[in-house]
């Protein structure tokens, strides 16, 4: 079901900021929408405001167009999965997957069939009888996705569901979120703070940045098209050069070059991402000022007739350039992006 | 095999370390006379059992109404205490080291200058003489144990499960009992333990708040002692022992992790 967040706001007593300053979101029904931000932002309040366990100080949360304010969590169909499993330690892991069927007052036969069904499409099969402490972090954390999902709810909140997993499993659990998240096609909002987690699960982004919401859009247009300084910031973004736009061509320190999407005529902010450079060719010539081995990439800072770039280039099978030297370099016209506004 | 043997010796010292002052008790209770310097007893008699298992002696309805006062100081001890441990074990307010100190506060007055202050409160409450007055007088010394223990228990306590059981499904009072209970339940039983054991031992406050009108096991116990009927006096000294005995077996093993039955065993 779609989720709409209008004007919501929440400003923490004592501390005189607006935590959630005028959010407005929606997530589209059956996507996967991430909410994305660094530590800080809000991210974790938002996601108690929809789930209930917040109130705000004002604006509107609609599911599926009935407004979840004034309703207590239990009721709202909203089911949170939280950065740790949070398993009952007293019952097993079925009786943990059963919880909320239970209370649905379902007939014992059919929540053991359901949670049956369920611990398979987790790969639990068979651990139905194991306490929580018997499950490895990994079952753990999947089971905890197969309590919520078992109750079909109408929106499933996941607050950094891999911040507690070791990289190995963070894989397996991605792609296993978002397995399910396709075969039940249930409307999901995922909490993160990493832009690599949030781009690769998500089919949109919502970036959020000290309390407010800085772009949303699909992945790869919020990397190639930053709404602000700061998304593109928050996406790696370094390289930023100031200049004026006429016509097709931006000029700046660098000299004249062509935009693909150069707007309207005036002063002009345009950004390109480090990975977006081209060392080698090009009619360009800067200085390497540093270089920085990265396991698969080299960093390399330059200095272009004095103004400083950063270019990310593959490692693979060469040396890199050396601090120094003199290089060709080259800034593809549909690699510029002005920022708007 | 070296250290089998030493704990097994380090297990009969400390057996026989709680058992050896029973030992008098229990023949003084099947004793017909024992006199200085006889070792054992010139007679046997079981009269003084039958007098303590007798309507008679007073004894089992004593046992009754002393039972029945540790288990409400202990039920009332939970209701309070649990609330109040929660607060003082996941909150930080204004005041909170004053009310652990208030709280502590019974522990290190001296036991009768809190039965006389409480008498004389309890004596215009019109509370004196009665089993209720006596439950709430046993709770002063009762409560700190049982909030203490629950402050400690709801340190540990995430309240993120709550939230969980909240958006799973479960309405506030579902969520304190099928989630919040079951994990705080082997903290609650050891304070409940500890308020059982407390209540049940009182004699002063029962002695002043009761007026002599409540007789429980240990006022009973020391009116026989001081009549000079030290054989009924073993007998119901004996019976007041069985809860702690009988607690003690039963949760050893929750509180210890290892029953004491199996610790001699490695």
């Amino acid at each position: 079901m779609r989720l709409e967040v209008q004007g919501l706001r929440l400003a923490y007593l004592g501390a005189g900021l607006a935590t959630i300053r005028d959010l407005d979101l929606v997530v589209e029904a059956g996507s996967l929408t991430a909410l994305l931000g660094p530590s800080g932002s809000g991210k974790t309040t938002v996601m108690k405001l929809i789930a209930g366990h917040l109130a705000p100080d004002a604006g509107e949360i609609r599911l599926g167009g009935r407004s979840l304010l004034g309703l207590p969590p239990e009721r709202r169909r909203v089911a949170m999965v939280f950065q740790d499993p949070l398993l009952f330690p007293h019952l097993t892991l079925a009786g943990n997957v059963g919880f909320g069927l239970k209370l649905r007052g379902l007939p014992p036969a059919e929540v053991a069939a359901e949670v049956e069904t369920m611990l398979d499409r987790v790969q639990l099969a068979g651990l139905g009888a194991r306490r929580p402490h018997q499950l490895s972090g990994g079952q753990q954390q999947r089971a905890a996705l197969a309590r919520a999902l078992v109750l079909r709810p109408d929106l499933l909140l996941l607050d950094e569901p891999l911040a507690s997993l070791d990289a190995g499993l963070r894989d397996e659990m991605r792609s296993l979120i978002r397995r399910l998240q396709a075969e039940t096609g249930v409307t999901t909002l995922i909490v993160t703070h990493d832009q690599s987690e949030a781009v690769v699960m998500a089919d949109r982004v919502a970036l959020l940045l000290e309390g407010r919401l800085a772009q949303v859009a699909g992945p790869a247009e919020i990397i190639r098209r930053p709404a602000t300084e700061a998304v593109a910031r928050f996406f790696g973004g370094v390289n930023f050069l100031d200049g004026q736009v006429t016509g097709g061509t931006f000029t700046c320190a660098l000299g004249s070059l062509p935009l693909a999407t150069p707007g309207p005529k005036g002063p002009a902010r345009v950004t390109i991402r480090p990975e977006a450079l081209r060392l080698g060719r090009g009619e360009l010539r800067g200085r390497v000022t540093g270089v920085t081995f990265l396991g698969t990439q080299y960093r390399v800072e330059l200095s272009v007739a004095g103004q400083p770039l950063m270019a990310l280039v593959q490692a693979f099978g060469s040396e890199g350039p050396a601090v120094g030297a003199d290089v060709a370099l080259d800034l593809p016209a549909e690699a510029l992006w002005r920022l708007p506004g | 095999m070296r250290a089998e043997t030493l704990r097994l010796l380090a297990g009969l010292v400390v057996a026989l370390a709680l058992v050896l002052p029973l030992v008098p008790l229990a023949i003084w209770s099947v004793a017909h006379g024992w006199r200085f310097p006889d070792l054992l007893p010139q007679a046997w008699s079981g009269k003084a059992w039958a007098l303590a298992l007798s309507q008679r002696g007073g004894v089992l309805e004593s046992f009754g109404l002393t039972l029945g006062i540790a288990l409400a100081t202990t039920a009332l001890a939970a209701l309070v205490g649990v609330p109040a441990g929660r607060a003082l074990g996941l909150y930080q307010f204004r005041g909170k080291r004053a009310v652990l100190l208030l709280l502590l506060a019974p522990a290190i007055l001296p036991g009768i200058a809190l039965v006389l202050g409480l008498h004389d409160l309890f004596l215009r409450l019109g509370l004196v003489g009665s089993a209720g007055g006596v439950i709430l007088a046993h709770l002063v010394p009762v409560l700190p144990y049982m909030t203490l223990v629950m402050a400690a228990v709801f340190t540990g306590f995430d309240t993120r499960i709550e939230a969980q059981a909240r958006s799973l499904g479960a309405g506030p009072w579902r969520t304190f009992l099928t989630v919040t209970l079951p994990v705080i339940l082997p903290g609650l039983l050891t304070g409940a333990l500890f308020a059982f054991l407390v209540s049940w031992s009182q004699y002063l406050l029962t002695l002043a708040i009761g007026g002599g009108r409540v007789q429980t096991l240990p006022l009973v116990l020391y009116s026989y002692a001081a009549a000079g009927r030290n054989d009924v006096a073993g007998a119901i000294a004996l019976i007041y022992l069985l809860p702690g005995v009988v607690i003690l077996l039963f949760t050893a093993r929750r509180i210890t992790g290892h029953s004491v039955g199996l610790e001699l065993r490695p």
